[in-house]
């Protein structure tokens, strides 16, 4: 990595403990971020296990102040915001005219006319403009990115670790939904969600306290800390796609096998792409497929079926729960479970077998 | 960082341990470190010729895969097996246990190519910089 490189990186509000904690850094979606600390497959096991601290500060958020219908905001995204109680949380995607996905985002409900879009990071800027130049009438934006820390507490224990922080109330939150819990005289959005696949909460909090509520959490001797590399393991083992690899303005949420969050009952931007799309048979579909060794595909491996170039894998990686090789890709022509298919690079060749997801089943 | 004194090493953090003609063959505690959890060693063929310098081997990280390369000629006579159930030994025993194979070498003179001790924690010291 060269130093301008380094230079031009932004840093969250954890960036001194992080590396004062010894953890590994490298840069991600264009921030400084702690990929480890003690150890990828250490932090999933305990991420599993027991409860982790993940620093996703570099996330987007934004606020608005919008009537979802004469806003247009409902034509942004395709999940169903209108229908969406107050307190809940809606995942879905905003597509461009042609359907692919400009990002994917979790919507929170408010109150009736007010809003937090939740976003990746490196779409921080795209996201801003394309629902800037998309909302119509009297509407409210505010991008709060900077202002807002965002703490990912993860892991069987996590709502045990937060009701010592956050009161009792922490463990009445139903899955994707969220509360104001008050701390440190502050009103807190805390979610029901995750990345994981495991039971998991995601924290709000203003910039300037993010180090605080770090802090206070790994006073709890079962909480710690882990990086994206595991996070990204964990993701994928449950087939949580990652946007810029398994979901990209190339292909659509239908392509991605992500139908279920797309309200077809409504209208919004990219569905006419979309309508075309079911109807005439996607190009090229995600599928998700195993090592049969503890190899592993790697994202932008070539994907051969019957010697025929046939995709490229998205994502790839170790599963230290499967312990072996699992991956996502895009594939054309007939691909069903059980299919062979061998991913290459150069030399290497990794045979994989079509899997349903997730891969990981807890028990 | 451990960099045993009796061992020879390449640019690539492979480590070489003679004995008499015989040489075990790893990579270094900067490399396990580097790459993080090892999930794979793709070792070569018991009876295979190498040749200085040539790619030898693969290992395999949760998130990479890296290639590693001979540190001297000759041909392999024994490959460390517990790595196929234990990768992790490469992170726990960098140069005991978690050794890659063991060749007969052809040209000790070779080693001159190679770096010691000393050398390789001052080329260490460059590549922090």
């Amino acid at each position: 990595m060269e130093a301008s490189e380094v230079g031009s990186l932004q840093k969250t509000p954890l960036y001194n403990i992080h590396v004062s904690m010894g953890a590994k850094m490298a840069p991600f979606g264009g921030w400084f971020m702690p990929i480890q600390y003690e150890g990828i497959l250490a932090e999933h096991a305990h991420t599993r296990s027991s409860v982790s601290v993940f620093d996703i500060c570099h996330m987007g958020e934004f606020i608005l102040e919008a009537d979802p219908v004469s806003s247009l905001l409902d034509r942004i995204v395709t999940q169903n915001i209108v229908s969406m109680p107050i307190g809940a949380c809606r995942y879905g995607f905003m597509l461009n005219e042609g359907g692919g996905v400009i990002d994917d985002l979790v919507v929170y409900r408010l109150g009736d006319a007010s809003w937090m879009l939740v976003v990746n990071a490196a779409t921080i800027s795209g996201d801003e403009a394309h629902l800037r130049k998309n909302l119509s009438g009297k509407v409210s934006f505010e991008n709060i990115s900077n202002a807002t820390g965002k703490l990912d507490v993860q892991g069987p224990g996590s709502a045990d670790a937060l009701k010592k922080i956050f009161g009792a109330g922490i463990a009445k939150l139903a899955y994707y939904t969220f509360g104001k819990f008050k701390l440190w005289g502050m009103d807190l959005t805390v979610s029901r969600t995750g990345y994981t696949g495991e039971l998991g909460y995601e924290v709000y909090i203003p910039s300037d306290n993010a180090v605080r509520l770090w802090n206070t959490l790994l006073e709890d001797k079962r909480v710690k800390p882990a990086g994206l590399g595991c996070r990204d393991t964990l993701r994928l083992e449950m087939g949580y796609p990652l946007y810029g690899q398994d979901l990209d303005t190339g292909h659509t949420p239908i392509a991605a096998g992500f139908d279920k969050f797309v309200d077809l009952g409504k209208e919004f931007i990219g569905k006419d792409a979309l309508l075309k799309e079911k109807k005439g048979g996607v190009k090229e579909r995600l599928v998700s497929f195993k090592s049969d060794t503890r190899r592993s595909p790697r994202h932008n491996f070539a994907i051969f079926k019957e010697g025929l170039r046939v995709g490229t894998v998205t994502s790839g990686s170790f599963s230290p729960s499967l312990l072996s090789g699992i991956g996502m890709g895009y594939v054309s022509g007939k691909c069903g479970i059980g299919d062979k298919l061998v991913t290459k690079d150069g030399n290497t060749e990794i045979p994989v077998t079509v899997v349903k997801k997730p891969f990981y089943n807890k028990k | 960082m451990n960099i045993p004194k009796d061992l020879f090493y390449t640019k690539d953090h492979e480590w070489a341990r003679l004995e008499g003609k015989k040489a075990y063959v790893g990579i270094t505690d900067y490399a396990q470190g580097a790459l993080g959890d090892i999930t794979f060693a793709g070792l070569p063929k018991n009876g295979d010729a190498v040749k200085q310098s040539d790619l030898c081997a693969t290992v395999e990280s949760v998130k990479a895969a890296s290639d590693v390369y001979a540190p001297l000629s000759g041909r392999v006579v024994s490959l460390n097996e517990k790595l196929a159930a234990h990768p992790e030994l490469v992170n726990k025993s960098p140069y005991e246990e978690g050794y890659f194979f063991v060749m007969d070498v052809s040209d000790e003179s070779e080693k001159t190519k190679l770096m010691d001790a000393a050398s390789y924690g001052k080329y260490l010291e460059g590549i922090a910089k």
